[in-house]
């Protein structure tokens, strides 16, 4: 079963066009990486299924389980099961972690009609996730990524995603800047959220990440669109000819 | 130059020959401090915009109106009425309606041996001497009118005194009561706070409005802390959003105290907070911590004047403000560093949010340093409720209005974290929860949030 389509996909920001016509599929329990070159649009691709507003979407469409992605707000779009870990989180002083964890929990369950959580059955709850991403309990009332370093930001992106436990989770470029204790980390937390009802989008940069989340298929992102899709094997070829091969092939192909 | 119409002073000269007449036999240091302050005041009249330190706030409204003189109203106050205005564990609660003290509504029960809680009246009846040492040696009545005309008129307030070496757990809550009448009332209330050496205690100052009548608190609080006390005030002014306030915090601590002054400011339609302390003996630290949260029209003016007068002391200031619709909020933070003031160490930092295109924030340091070893820094940032902030929690299936809100409660966390007692920080909390703008009604989620917004810290 499918969970997400995207099809022929345009977006502009200020009047300039990031997305080209990009083609994907994602079915239930699938694991897909996109791949790219910096400015290729694979962030953009991230934030427009977040449902960042300030993307013009100029042209295609997007289903998320046969419903229209591109008519929800970010909210909706949460609720719905898709979930996106930020490439750079955003510090909120003045909330604790703990407090913007159950507001984001029981605003999705209250959308899906389950009942909320309060704080003593939800603490515990969130204490085993943090556990998992070897996060300190310290963390649960420090205010939102304020002042943590760059790999506990990361480290708490995928604490949400496990709280919040995803249909469509999206990594965007979660891996870039981690040392490979820190990626470890991250990669256990993710591949302990595998499963048969949940499907994944690693967007990133380095074939590093998929020697520790190892995907189904991979796809590489050039200028705006999807060119080439493989297997894992592809992160590979890719690591070892660069992301010129690619457009190489784009070039001949098209010519 | 000064505001002038023979109709508005005729007000206030017919008020003082009636105080006159009817104090004759009160002390004469008291008498004459008020006949002087008068004088003062009658000749300098109010300021203007043309005077720097009132630049950006126009008092024309209380120079124009006619105020009569606030009268007993303790019959319109039911105890229940003022329920949800006591702190949770407070050693007593003085209540004063339109400034007159009421013993019914009161709760002075345990005070330690040696406290004093009583108006102001009662103490320059019982302990004229303290007073006569303390009240108006803080202010400076040439400076400022509000000052000059708040001594002419000193006879109502609370005179609190704590004496050395006490301990008090829970803060001395002093509530003000304003009931206008159908035409504009003042009324002049002044405040003196006395805590000995090595005494530890905090003062709440709470003022409201009962009613829909148009009232002018004309406030001066002079608080004198001894060696090595630690003192903590608190302002709360969520007076009616037609209610006019003047009110004016002057300090000066001994050597090794350790002040604060927190300010809350959210009712009132034309409002100035002057924070004063004077850092008087070696080794002082002051925090001045502050939150405005304005939106219709209301105009909040923080004036702070911080003066270092003795080596080795810090002062540190923290101000935000919210402002919304067309809401105008002014901060001016002034430091003097004195000459003999080395190794002073004063920060001052003014963070504003504004939530609409018409609200406005003027925000201005000051800083005057005759001494030559000190470190002083000041900041000021002006923003809207960051976007990136906002999609962040939107992306966590948080809704807009939602998401706003506990942006802004988060901002207006960071300056109610800096109060260290934690009934008065919870009591505040409800009060901003009530003021805070209010975007949407249809959301449902928001009151949620709001409801259990004492686990957001």
């Amino acid at each position: 079963m499918t969970l997400l389509e995207i099809r022929n996909l345009h977006a502009n920001v200020n009047g300039h066009e990031i997305l080209k016509g990009v083609d994907l599929a994602i079915k239930v329990g699938e694991v897909h990486s996109i791949m790219g070159p910096n400015g290729s649009g694979k962030s953009t691709l991230a934030q427009v299924l977040a449902r960042r507003e300030t993307y013009e979407i100029t042209d295609g469409e997007v289903l998320l389980n046969g419903k229209n992605l591109l008519e929800m707000k970010p909210e909706e779009a949460a609720s719905e099961g898709v979930f996106m870990a930020f490439q750079y989180p955003v510090e909120i002083p003045g909330i604790s972690n703990a407090y913007f964890l159950r507001a984001a929990l029981n605003a999705t369950r209250k959308y899906r009609g389950q009942e909320e959580l309060d704080a003593i059955d939800f603490l515990p709850f969130l204490k085993e996730k943090m556990r998992l991403l070897d996060m300190d309990e310290r963390f649960l009332n420090r205010a939102v990524n304020e002042g943590f370093s760059g790999g506990e930001k990361k480290r708490n992106e995928i604490v949400q995603m496990a709280v919040l436990e995803p249909r469509l989770a999206i990594l965007d470029e979660t891996d870039s800047g981690l040392d490979i204790d820190a990626l470890r980390v991250v990669a256990r937390g993710v591949n302990t959220m595998r499963s048969q009802e949940r499907s994944i989008l690693l967007i990133t940069h380095y074939q590093r990440l998929l020697n520790y989340i190892v995907p189904d298929y991979v796809h590489v992102l050039v200028d705006g669109r999807i060119v080439k899709s493989g297997g894992p094997e592809l992160a590979l070829a890719l690591e070892e000819k660069g992301y010129s091969w690619t457009e190489a092939e784009t070039i001949r192909a098209a010519g | 130059m000064a505001i002038r119409t023979a109709e508005q002073l005729h007000d206030y000269l017919s008020a003082f020959d009636e105080l006159r007449a009817r104090t004759q036999d009160q002390p004469r240091w008291l008498r004459e401090r008020r006949e002087q302050a008068f004088a003062e005041f009658f000749e300098k009249g109010f300021p203007t915009t043309k005077d720097e330190d009132w630049r950006f706030t126009n008092i024309s409204l209380i120079a124009k109106t006619h105020f009569r003189t606030a009268g007993e109203a303790r019959k319109e106050v039911s105890p229940e009425r003022l329920a949800e205005y006591r702190v949770p564990g407070a050693a007593c609660q003085l209540v004063l309606v339109n400034g007159v003290f009421s013993a019914e509504l009161s709760d002075l029960g345990n005070l330690p041996a040696g406290v004093e809680v009583t108006s102001l009246s009662q103490a320059i009846t019982a302990q004229g001497e303290a007073l006569a040492r303390h009240l108006g040696t803080c202010v400076n009545i040439h400076r400022d009118a509000f000052s000059a005309l708040n001594t002419a008129f000193i006879e109502k307030g609370a005179y609190v005194y704590v004496p050395r070496r006490t301990v008090l757990a829970g803060p001395i809550c002093l509530l003000f009561v304003s009931v206008p009448g159908d035409s504009p009332e003042i009324t002049q209330l002044r405040n003196l706070i006395l805590a000995e050496e090595q005494t530890e205690a905090s003062v709440v100052e709470d003022y409201v409005t009962l009613g829909s009548g148009v009232g002018f608190s004309n406030v001066v609080t002079e608080l004198v802390a001894g060696e090595n006390a630690t003192i903590s005030h608190y302002l709360i002014e969520r007076e009616s959003k037609s209610a006019i306030n003047v009110s004016t915090l002057a300090m000066r601590q001994a050597r090794n105290a350790n002040l604060s002054s927190h300010s809350v400011l959210l009712g009132g339609r034309l409002v100035r907070n002057n924070v004063h302390p004077v850092l008087a003996g070696d080794g002082g630290e002051c925090l001045i911590n502050g939150l405005f949260i304005g939106s219709g029209t209301q105009h909040m003016d923080n004036y702070m004047l911080v003066e270092h007068a003795s080596p080795h002391s810090s002062s540190r200031q923290f101000y935000n403000g919210i402002l919304d619709d067309h809401s105008h909020g002014v901060f001016h933070g002034r430091i003097i560093v004195h000459r003999d003031a080395q190794k002073t160490d004063a920060k001052q930092t003014n963070r504003n949010l504004l939530l609409s295109d018409h609200a406005q924030v003027d925000t201005k340091p000051q800083l005057e340093i005759y001494a030559d070893d000190v470190k002083c820094t000041h900041g000021a940032t002006i923003g809207q409720v960051e976007e990136n902030a906002l999609f962040y929690l939107r992306s966590r299936g948080i809704d807009e209005d939602s998401a706003r809100r506990l942006l802004l409660l988060a901002f207006a966390n960071e300056c109610l974290e800096r109060m260290k007692n934690q009934p008065i920080r919870d009591y505040l909390k409800n009060a901003v929860q009530h003021w805070l703008p209010v975007r949407s009604s249809h959301n449902t989620m928001a009151n949620e949030l709001a409801r259990t917004w004492e686990e957001v810290g």
